[in-house]
């Protein structure tokens, strides 16, 4: 169990040191800091500079994303379409708003350096209590370095569905809070189609009432680095989340995400489910999934999972679960991780059957990922993102023997 | 009649200790409706001539020829040899993980028969196939042979030899890892694709009781990568009792 504390005004340095051991003992799942202790700031001058060693960062690129942890980003609000719908108000709202801050607070640089320059938030407020689903577009944002903030409140008992979806360029750093209140039932939905030159780092924080229930699913299929990483904290008694993410990485691209599950109050529930295919030489994916069983989570109940697919030689998919339990009355807590390969004898049992080269690699990669996609929950998005996946199969023996 | 025509056929494989020959010229004709036994000591390359046959990647052609009703089937690539109509029910069938039975059936049919089946026909066919081969009907949603036990993968292959309607079928050693009772019921699978459709069948066996089950109109011996020795049903019987010995002192060059 985790035993350190540290005096934290310099977290970046104390984490790294922290690290070191902690690979050197190979404790992969008792981490040497606990998670719950992480130093938090909504000022990007509290934190040192990325290195390539820290805990954070060791497994990301930070060459290509520098703008996004240094620049003084751009704030101004840019790129976003809202549609109006009965019953979720969105709008534009100042920095002392009081719903900022209310789910969470930074952990590394990037999404401190976006809290440091976003001049406006967009804030949506879900109050329906039927069903509602409301989609936000964002595109067109440029590759100026970006800081952008999104509040996402569910008023109890309400019922919705947001879906955030991002193509086009972006050099974007952002935070995403979502505040889902008591028995109210929120899914929120971030899409990432992005262009290749694009980057994108994103914090989802979440905190989930009283019986209430977050589903989360993160859909990352273009841009050059993304990297979505939602920490849900199940603050209330009873409180309930099904995370998802669903990743293609392509030759060129690093698609990463780190998902912080906090069971904080007694008789919540997680469930976190991750899929990922990786195509060509220099694909890359990196899943990193705490689980963290607080004190008073009694009854706690939590699953997490990452399936990784390898449709060629060369790619790299890094899938670390972390599971750190503090009460040893809880229900259950597991977790699960492979890497598979979609291998020549697979391809030779399918076109023994008459299946194309090309189709034989739709049908499995199909058959891997449609499951996060039917937890989507609108038929429209589920639809298009089927087609986006099966376009990202870009074998050449795909070109060869399409008609 | 259609006709499966193995000429002088020579193939090799790439090993770590270099190239390896392991067909060294079968020659074999089967016709349409014909059942032909091929019967031969471990490693002496039967399971080599199957993948031939189908395509696999590993095993590398040197010379020689497989016609199919004429047409040269060696420059086709493995999905177009199945929808040339040829079949291989192959010794260890691949799992597929994340796709399941149903949906692979379904997709397998589109491809051979260019156009998808119609619905309602091919979703009664397909249980009644399941059915006839005692198959769980809660195998349509497993994924392809995953977590199959091996007699339960053998049914599966019968079963797309059933749905797919091949025009020759490669069989190898699909008796191998089936209780009486599943060697009865698969036997009488082929022997149903055999008369609904005049299938050709080469099937690869060790043991004479499948060709109890399934007639054989000749069996041929196998030994050293080509056909020693070839009769009739009586034939099998005398292998059963006599083993392979008297083959493998005659020739020289195995191993
Ligand atoms: N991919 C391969 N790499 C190396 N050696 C191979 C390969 N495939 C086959 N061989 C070798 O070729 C020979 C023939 O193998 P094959 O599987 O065709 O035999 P078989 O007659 O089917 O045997 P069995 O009765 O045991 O099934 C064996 O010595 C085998 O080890
Ligand atoms: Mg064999």
């Amino acid at each position: 169990m985790s035993a350190v504390t540290t005096a934290k005004t310099d977290a970046s340095q104390e984490a790294s040191a922290a690290t070191e051991i902690a690979e050197g003992s190979s404790t992969r799942y008792t981490p040497i800091q606990s998670r719950s202790e992480r130093f938090t700031s909504a000022d990007v001058t509290d934190f040192g500079p990325a290195l390539s060693y820290d805990l954070e960062w060791k497994l990301t690129p930070i060459a290509r994303i520098a703008d996004l942890l240094d620049a003084a980003l751009t704030g101004a609000p840019a790129g976003v379409t809202l549609p109006t719908q009965d019953g979720v108000s969105a709008v534009w709202v100042d920095r002392d708003d009081a719903r900022i801050g209310s789910a969470g607070l930074p952990e590394e640089r990037a999404s401190a350096n976006a809290w440091s320059h976003f001049e406006k938030a967009l804030a949506i407020d879900v109050s329906s209590e039927i069903a509602t689903e409301f989609v936000v577009t964002r595109t067109g944002l440029g590759l100026t370095p970006r800081a952008a903030h999104t509040v996402i409140t569910a008023k109890p008992f309400s019922r919705g569905l947001v879906i955030l979806e991002n193509s086009g360029d972006a050099n974007l750093s952002e935070n995403v809070e979502i505040v889902v209140g008591d028995q109210a039932h929120l899914t929120v939905v971030t899409v990432q189609e992005w262009s290749p030159e694009s980057n994108h780092l994103a914090s989802h924080f979440a905190r989930v009432g009283r019986d209430a229930t977050l589903r989360h699913i993160v859909v990352s299929l273009g841009g050059g680095v993304v990297r979505v990483n939602p920490s849900i904290h199940l603050v209330e008694t009873g409180a309930a989340t099904e995370a998802y993410g669903l990743y293609f990485a392509n030759s060129g691209q690093h698609l990463e995400q780190r998902v912080y599950i906090d069971h904080v109050a007694a008789q919540t529930r997680s469930r976190v489910k991750y899929k990922g295919a990786l195509e060509g030489a220099s694909a890359r994916s990196v899943w990193v999934g705490d689980v963290r069983i607080g004190p008073d989570a009694v009854g706690t109940d939590s699953y997490e999972e990452n399936r990784n697919l390898v449709l060629s030689e060369g790619p790299r998919a890094d899938s670390i679960p972390n599971l750190e339990i503090e009460t040893g009355d809880i229900m259950g807590a597991g977790h699960a991780s492979s890497t598979g390969r979609f291998d020549d004898e697979q391809l030779f049992y399918l076109q023994s059957r008459g299946i194309s080269e090309a189709e034989a690699r739709r049908l499995v990669v199909r058959g891997f990922l449609t499951e996060i996609v039917h937890q989507i929950g609108s038929d429209g998005t589920e639809a298009r993102l089927q087609a986006a996946i099966e376009a990202e199969l870009t074998d050449s023996a795909t070109n060869k023997q399409e008609k | 009649m259609s006709q499966l025509l193995i000429r002088d056929l020579h193939v090799s494989v790439e090993t770590e200790q270099g190239t390896k020959q392991i067909l060294r010229g079968v020659d074999l004709a089967i016709g349409a409706g014909e059942t032909h036994a091929i019967m031969g000591p471990n490693g002496s390359g039967k399971s080599t001539l199957a993948y031939a046959i189908a395509g696999h990647p590993k095993y590398k052609v040197d010379s020689g020829s497989i016609l199919l009703d004429g047409v040269e089937v060696l420059s086709m690539t493995v999905d177009e040899r199945a929808r040339a109509g040829l079949f291989l029910a192959m010794q260890y069938p691949v799992e597929i993980p994340g796709v399941s039975v149903t949906n692979f059936l379904r997709t397998a049919k589109t491809a051979i028969d260019g156009e998808a089946p119609a619905i309602r026909g091919w979703i009664k066919d397909v249980r009644t196939s399941m059915a006839n081969l005692k198959m769980d009907p809660a195998f349509a949603e497993r994924n392809v042979n995953e977590g199959f036990s091996g007699g339960e993968k053998k049914r599966n292959e019968i079963l797309q030899l059933e749905l797919l309607k091949p025009r020759f079928a490669v069989l190898d050693e699909t008796d191998s890892g089936l209780d009486v009772d599943a060697l009865k019921i698969v036997s009488e699978g082929v022997n149903r694709a055999k008369e609904n459709t005049d299938l050709g069948v080469l099937l690869i066996t060790h043991y004479n009781r499948i060709l109890k089950y399934i007639q054989p109109d000749f069996v041929h011996v196998f030994v050293a990568g080509r056909i020693v020795e070839q009769g009739g049903p009586e034939l099998a019987v005398r292998l059963e009792n006599e083993g392979y010995d008297r083959f493998l002192t005659a020739d020289a060059s195995v191993g």
